[in-house]
């Protein structure tokens, strides 16, 4: 077994469910609450990975932060060298990636809190960021618990967006997945069967924690 | 500027009524205005702009010196920097909170030791001693009321505002929640205003009260001056009592009490111990006019007096009485020709005592009045 890319798939899913979840609440919150006109059109954008193909996903992440581009030419400027094929493009790419499967489940709880509740608080003297933290998060726990615990599980399992923005390299963007599939090219059946199974117990795993969690709020679209 | 709150807004809804409203509430003394009217007239509107949970389209709201909306310029001040207490008339409690953290939610600016005297004192206000550790989910009720109660009170409001405080009781916890309310309002003498569409309730907290049907005022007054004088038929219907006055129960026996009004005694059902002040309710269409006395009947309250008026209502006929108090009956057109009724002719009013509804009065007994 590859424990390098063990360790490099468990720090890229650990980094983007954290980054998800700072990010993923105010997005939810403002999916959730906003009444703007054309909020749907944002809703759809953060929907996208979820039917885009992962190459096609990678691709415009792959060109947007390439030398080539205005953002990319910025970055290689400030730190040096150029995002593509190092561990933090995997990881904007993951973010990105993920997002739908952690601001999906965030924004179904926020909007299933009642609105009275939440104008009771205003009228308590909460401020919006006050009631956010102190009524609309704590009864949205396992809502949230849910997606950050998706954003992990479904960074484990990435493959076609790593290949395309990562690369493969050992110790830096090498991830489990690209390692299986390294090993099923090199004929090395025996130790892509070993890696496999290593993915396949920590995926089942972290789903059944959600399931046993909540078998209720584990939704993908926000529904009222 | 004169200390009071100041209410002229206009609120319109797609697809539903506007509501107009213009009214006063004076600060000092501090008092209880009652919104009163079926439902759909626009009572919890009125309630929610208020509260700043909804904004006006045209016209101010003023609280003393303090504007809180003022639609012309478009400034708008948020519910959060109102001060109020405000009940929906759901509750609104947290479910993830314990009844102490309820009522501790609102107080966090405080410091921790201040926090926890504000807790005690609303629970003891409001007797919810025991209760401090339950979550909502387990409380009854009228415990649930209370807690709601209590989590508006702990932050000291400018401005009480309870949105039928008693309707998501069952009626026996209602009419016993009302008489708790009405001296509790007296006791903390916080200018408040409540809405109802319950008559006992408007008659029972309300010191002024404002009649509302379909988005517009009818009528503003003490509630005695509106159950008694409705300005017109619509107000009538409305409110439903035509005699209401103030009376004190005297003797009680056997389920039944007696009741001084004026020169007068009545008989009546239930009620609170000898001593109590209480309203006399009477419905128009409760009350049977006869030529003269015939002495076998079954009511239990016969009031020879005179005919005041005869105000003809639609296919009814009002009929004003003075039998040592005014007294108004609902009769049909024919009755009123049969008995030939017209001013000064004599009459006697016959009551059952179980239409004779007694509603206690503001500062009675048990409260403590500031």
């Amino acid at each position: 077994m590859n424990w390098m890319a063990i360790l490099v798939t468990l720090k890229l899913a650990t980094l983007t469910s954290l980054i998800l979840v700072l990010i993923g609440l105010p997005l939810a919150y403002w999916l959730a609450f906003s009444l703007w006109r054309w909020k749907f059109l944002i809703e759809s954008v953060v929907a996208l990975p979820l039917v885009l193909p992962p190459t096609v996903l990678g691709f415009y992440i792959l060109v947007a932060i390439g030398p080539h581009s205005p953002l990319g030419r910025f970055y290689a400027d400030l730190v040096g060298h150029p995002l593509p094929f190092t561990f933090e493009g995997l990881l904007l790419a993951s973010v990105l990636y993920s997002l739908p499967f952690a601001v999906q489940p965030f924004a179904t709880a926020f909007a299933l809190v009642d609105r009275r509740l939440i104008e009771a608080s205003w009228t308590l003297g909460l401020s919006r960021l006050g009631t956010f933290f102190k009524l609309i998060v704590p009864m949205s726990t396992a809502g949230v618990i849910t997606g950050a615990v998706l954003s992990f599980a479904h960074t484990l399992g990435e493959f076609g967006v790593v290949l395309m923005v990562g690369g493969n390299i050992e110790g830096v963007t090498r991830t489990v997945s690209i390692d299986i599939y390294d090993e099923v090219q090199a004929l090395n059946y025996a130790g892509a069967a070993k890696t496999a199974l290593f993915l396949l117990v920590v995926s089942y795993a972290v789903l059944l924690g959600v399931y046993a969690m909540n078998r209720k709020v584990w939704a993908l679209w926000p529904q009222k | 500027m004169a200390a009071e709150v100041s209410v002229d807004i206009v609120k319109a809804f797609p697809d539903r009524l506007t509501v107009q409203a213009s009214f006063r509430l004076p600060l000092e003394p501090p008092s209880v205005l009652v919104l009163f009217g079926p439902s759909g007239s626009g009572k919890t509107t009125i309630l929610r702009c208020l509260a700043g949970l909804e904004w006006p389209e045209r016209g101010a709201i003023r609280f003393g010196a303090e504007t809180w909306v003022d639609a012309a310029s478009g400034f708008r001040r948020p519910p959060q920097q109102r001060r109020i207490g405000y009940m929906s008339q759901d509750y609104a409690l947290f479910p993830t909170y314990s009844v102490a953290g309820n009522i501790a939610y609102g107080l966090g600016p405080l410091p921790e030791a201040e926090r926890q005297q504000r807790v005690r004192e609303a629970v003891g206000l409001l007797q919810l001693q025991g209760t401090e550790g339950l979550r909502p989910a387990q409380l009854s009720g009228g415990q649930q009321q209370r807690v709601a109660l209590a989590r508006a009170l702990a932050r000291r409001p400018r401005l009480l505002l309870l949105d039928e405080p008693l309707s998501a009781l069952d009626v026996p916890t209602r009419s016993r929640l009302c008489g708790e309310l009405r001296s509790l309002l007296k006791r903390l003498a916080i200018p408040s205003v409540v809405v109802t569409h319950d008559w006992e309730e408007a008659l029972a907290l309300g010191d002024r009260m404002v009649v509302l049907r379909e988005g517009r005022v009818l009528q503003e007054g003490t509630p005695q001056q509106v159950f008694n004088r409705p300005r017109d038929a619509d107000v009538a219907k409305i409110v439903g009592m035509e005699t209401v006055m103030p009376g004190r129960i005297v003797e009680a026996s056997e389920g039944l009490v007696t009741v001084e009004v004026g020169r007068r005694w009545l008989v009546a059902v239930g009620g609170d111990g000898i001593g109590s002040e209480v309203f006399v309710c009477i419905r128009a269409e409760d009350i049977l006019l006869d030529a003269a006395s015939t002495g076998t009947t079954s009511a239990r309250n016969q009031l020879p007096g005179t005919v005041r008026e005869v105000v003809p209502m639609g296919a009814l006929v009002r009929v004003e009485i003075d039998c040592g108090f005014p007294l108004s009956a609902m009769v049909t057109r024919s009755a009123v020709a049969e008995l030939h009724l017209s001013q000064g002719v004599p009459v006697v009013a016959a009551i059952k005592a179980g239409s004779v509804h007694l509603v206690p009065r503001q500062g009675d007994g048990g409260s403590v009045n500031a």
